[in-house]
């Protein structure tokens, strides 16, 4: 590229952009500040504290304790039946496996007031199960699965898998050998980008959260809005510093995640065709399946 | 593919679509049974036009995810064509932190909106040094409006920024060189151009804007949403009728603009949450 000065247009529009970008990162700054100054109304100089974070931890950590509880459950559900299931969906491409993957996606759609009500008004009764915290798993399973399902299933259908499949079963590998020697290690950017995508939404759920969950079942969202409506600012803000520090991470891990591969690394590298049981199968078609490339 | 083959198929598919029955289709079809038990039967169905307010609700719900829809179109069509565009130090952290908060709650997305325009936020600070007065505006549409802005740009940025990539820039050029203004080129050229990003990104937009629930829970219950009024049903009124009712009525709603986007732009829409 030529190396050429920048017009007005330019600068107006990198102006905008970087205007767009303090709107999304100020406030966050702002929070997270806010939760370690001792009276925000005064500002920073009246001091810097961990009081507020303190008593938050004091006051609130078992809310933290039991949406890591449920986020880890919930990504070990979604993985035991969404992964086969996208695979399933991978497998069999015609009319009926299309209206199943449309009626998956239908959690996301359906907004999660609307899905949180219905479970109540069938499942409300069962006292124990709608007490527990099982009964706000449900609701994040429902809401996470189809995020991991096109996850998984956007990697498989990026590579040939019919082509490796016959020829690991040319060679004599059993359906569960092939499963896991070979659909499962192919996957698995696909597998970590739907993990990390699970486990945010599910630590970050509210909207059916709010309805699902009981006094004794406070998710940390659940618990920020009530901080935010009741108590102090500083308070609000010191627990929003705590969820920030546990949900940024994910999300700078998801972005990593969900770029494309082939530019972090060389072409030839063969480190996601590692075939581990069976070593046999399937190496001629690996040239023209290469694993690692995701739109 | 053979007869053992397509039952292990079966039996893979099978936990995933129980599940889904089970705790989705059937609870969703006995919310709309429930949605006709009341007093009135099944016009609670109509109620959502024919009761001056819930039809009040509805229209401003409509009204405000248009409203942000189209504003998110503009910034996110401006910021992501810029971006896609120009190659400069800092573009791949100023992409990042624009699609940083993409599963921030809408609760914590309140609570931001409140550090910018709160009692006392940062906007009020700004122009009480300016013109001498506090503008405060969080606890109001105006905040709300705001706050899903803030939810809806990290969501449409990246549909952007892929689009904008395969749009040919030679085009431009073209026009350019017959003579075209720059907002000409804007409106012919790169407006159509990103159409279906548009299309899916602006689907998604409002849809997500008409359930969205946290952020006006976090700012103010007195904000007219129909997702307030339907947990205001739900809680306050103990009307679990009427808010079943409400709630199939938005969940068809938003599902249908899903729907008709997908139509219109392809399969690739993605419902993103």
């Amino acid at each position: 590229m030529t190396r050429r000065r920048h017009s007005g247009w330019f600068w107006a529009q990198l102006a905008f952009t970087l205007l767009v970008c303090a709107f999304l990162i100020v406030p966050v700054g702002m929070s997270m500040l806010a939760g370690v100054t001792k009276n925000y109304f005064i500002g920073i100089q009246s001091g810097v504290t961990l009081e507020w974070v303190v008593k938050v931890w004091t006051d609130y950590r078992h809310t933290i304790f039991l949406s890591i509880k449920i986020a880890l459950a919930c990504l070990a559900c979604t993985l035991l039946i969404g992964v086969p299931a996208a695979y399933v969906l991978a497998r069999t491409q015609n009319a009926f496996t299309r209206t199943i993957e449309e009626l998956l996606v239908m959690p996301i759609a359906v907004p999660g007031l609307a899905t949180a009500l219905a479970l109540i008004v069938t499942y409300g009764t069962f006292g124990g199960f709608r007490r527990s915290w099982l009964f706000i798993l449900v609701g994040h399973v429902l809401f996470t699965l189809p995020f991991m399902v096109r996850s998984v299933l956007a990697v498989l259908s990026s590579i040939d898998l019919r082509t490796l499949e016959e020829g690991a079963r040319s060679l004599g590998a059993s359906f569960s050998q092939r499963f896991f020697g070979i659909v499962l290690p192919n996957c698995r950017s696909g597998i970590v980008a739907g993990s990390l995508m699970v486990v945010t939404l599910s630590l970050g759920e509210f909207n059916m959260t709010l309805l699902l969950h009981t006094p004794l079942t406070q998710t940390l969202p659940v618990g920020l809005a009530d901080t935010y409506a009741s108590l102090r600012l500083e308070v609000g803000s010191a627990y929003t510093l705590i969820f920030f520090v546990i949900i940024i991470p994910l999300l700078i891990a998801l972005q990593w995640a969900s770029t494309p591969r082939a530019a972090q690394r060389p072409p030839s590298d063969d480190a996601d065709f590692d075939v581990r049981s069976p070593p046999q199968p399937a190496q001629p078609s690996h040239r023209a399946a290469p694993a690692h490339v995701r739109s | 593919m053979g007869g053992r083959e397509r039952l292990l198929l079966l039996a893979l598919m099978a936990p995933a679509a129980i599940v889904f029955a089970a705790f989705f289709l059937l609870p969703l079809a006995r919310l709309f049974v429930i949605g006709g038990t009341g007093p009135t039967g099944w016009s609670a169905y109509l109620a959502i036009v024919t009761d001056a307010r819930y039809f009040r609700s509805l229209v401003s719900t409509v009204l405000l995810s248009a409203s942000v829809t189209a504003a998110t179109l503009v910034i996110s069509g401006i910021a992501g064509v810029f971006l896609e565009r120009n190659r400069f130090r800092g573009r791949a952290l100023v992409t990042a932190m624009l699609t940083l908060p993409l599963a921030f709650p809408g609760v914590v997305i309140g609570f931001m909106v409140i550090m910018l325009a709160g009692r006392q936020g940062l906007i009020p600070e700004i122009t009480d040094a300016l013109f001498n007065e506090r503008l405060v505006f969080a606890y109001s549409m105006a905040g709300l409006f705001m706050g899903y802005v803030y939810f809806s740009i990290p969501r449409t940025i990246l549909t952007v920024m892929a689009s904008a990539e395969k749009l040919d820039p030679r085009l431009e050029e073209a026009a350019r060189s017959l003579g075209a203004r720059p907002w000409r080129v804007v409106a012919d050229v790169i407006v159509p151009g990103l159409k279906p990003a548009f299309i899916s990104a602006g689907a998604i937009c409002f849809a997500t804007a008409m359930g969205a629930f946290g952020t006006a829970f976090t700012l103010a219950t007195r904000i007219n949403v129909l997702p307030m009024v339907i947990y205001t049903e739900f809680t306050l009124q103990a009307n679990l009728v009427m808010a079943s009712a409400l709630s199939f009525v938005l969940g068809a709603i938003t599902w249908a603009a899903l729907a008709l986007a997908r139509s219109f732009a392809g399969s690739s829409v993605a419902a993103a949450g």
